[in-house]
């Protein structure tokens, strides 16, 4: 059940970048692009989510098991170090460059562009180092 | 500061926005947990038993989306306009990214922000002020 609400999750989150326009990089760039012909549409689709995230947030916080009966797992974290601060600027440099971040390419990667495969190949190269250096950390 | 207005899309914006915000209160309140995309991506290449699915299945919806868009209307196609060694760095660059920042632009951007995560605010200021930075310096500064 928990696997079928999950995929549902996960088709709605892709309508929604579609809809929203993000799942197009040209778009994202428009955004990031202060200085020229500024696209302000990404600061709507935060401010929209993050209205609707919100309401669900407040809900699930006062929860110890979600509607399915599953263990709330909510990060507890509150520390803000290096990792964070460097893994930010890391991930937003990449951003900048292609104007993909990972919910768009993998919705691309759904419209056959042979582009976001690409990205999204080098992307989980990226996360598949990340475990190797983590494993040898430990 | 000069506004785009030929291709601001509010409407849309707002409206794709909710759908998102609605995908992610679902998952939190139905599964209990964070849709960050990246966090659910990479946790498949750290697979623990009965953990695959879930995963899995989320990241199957969103490359789904557009098929399931396609039966309605036509799918806006993407512009990239970035070339092949770009999308490589920018992939790579955006995967370790990620991992080691605990985030992306869902899980951090819209899922820490919503829960008012001071740790989610901080990475979201850096990550959207790298991307400024970045477009600024590669349009403004080397005009690519």
């Amino acid at each position: 059940m928990n696997i079928l609400f999950s995929g549902l999750a996960g088709l709605i989150f892709g309508l929604g970048l579609i809809v929203s326009g993000m799942a197009d990089p040209a778009k994202v760039l428009g955004f990031l692009d202060l200085a020229g012909a500024w696209d302000p549409s990404l600061a709507l689709v935060m401010a929209g989510a993050i209205a609707v995230g919100s309401i669900g947030f407040i809900i699930a916080s006062k929860r110890k098991h979600s509607w399915l009966g599953l263990v709330m797992q909510l990060p507890s974290a509150r520390h803000i170090d290096r990792r964070l601060l460097l893994g930010g600027a890391l991930f937003g440099i990449g951003w900048g460059l292609a104007g993909f971040c990972p919910g768009p390419a993998l919705v691309a990667l759904g419209m056959g562009e042979l582009k976001a495969l690409i990205f999204v190949a080098a992307m989980l190269v990226g996360m598949g180092l990340f475990e190797v250096l983590e494993r040898r950390r430990s | 500061m000069n506004i785009a207005w030929n291709s601001f899309t509010p409407l849309s914006a707002l409206f794709g926005g909710l759908l998102i915000g609605l995908a992610a209160a679902l998952f939190v309140l139905l599964n209990g947990r964070i849709a960050g995309i990246s966090g659910v991506l990479g946790g498949l290449l750290r697979p623990k038993p009965g953990d695959i699915g879930w995963r899995a299945a989320f990241v199957l919806g969103l490359v789904v989306a557009p098929l399931v868009y396609g039966l309605f209307a036509a799918v806006p196609l993407p512009q990239i306009a970035a070339d092949i060694p770009s999308l490589v760095i920018a992939g790579l660059m955006v995967g370790v990214g990620t991992r080691y920042g605990s985030g992306c632009t869902s899980g951090h951007g819209v899922c820490g922000i919503s829960r008012l995560s001071p740790r989610s605010l901080v990475a979201t200021g850096v990550f959207m002020s790298a991307g400024f930075i970045t477009v600024f310096v590669l349009r403004h500064l080397f005009a690519i």
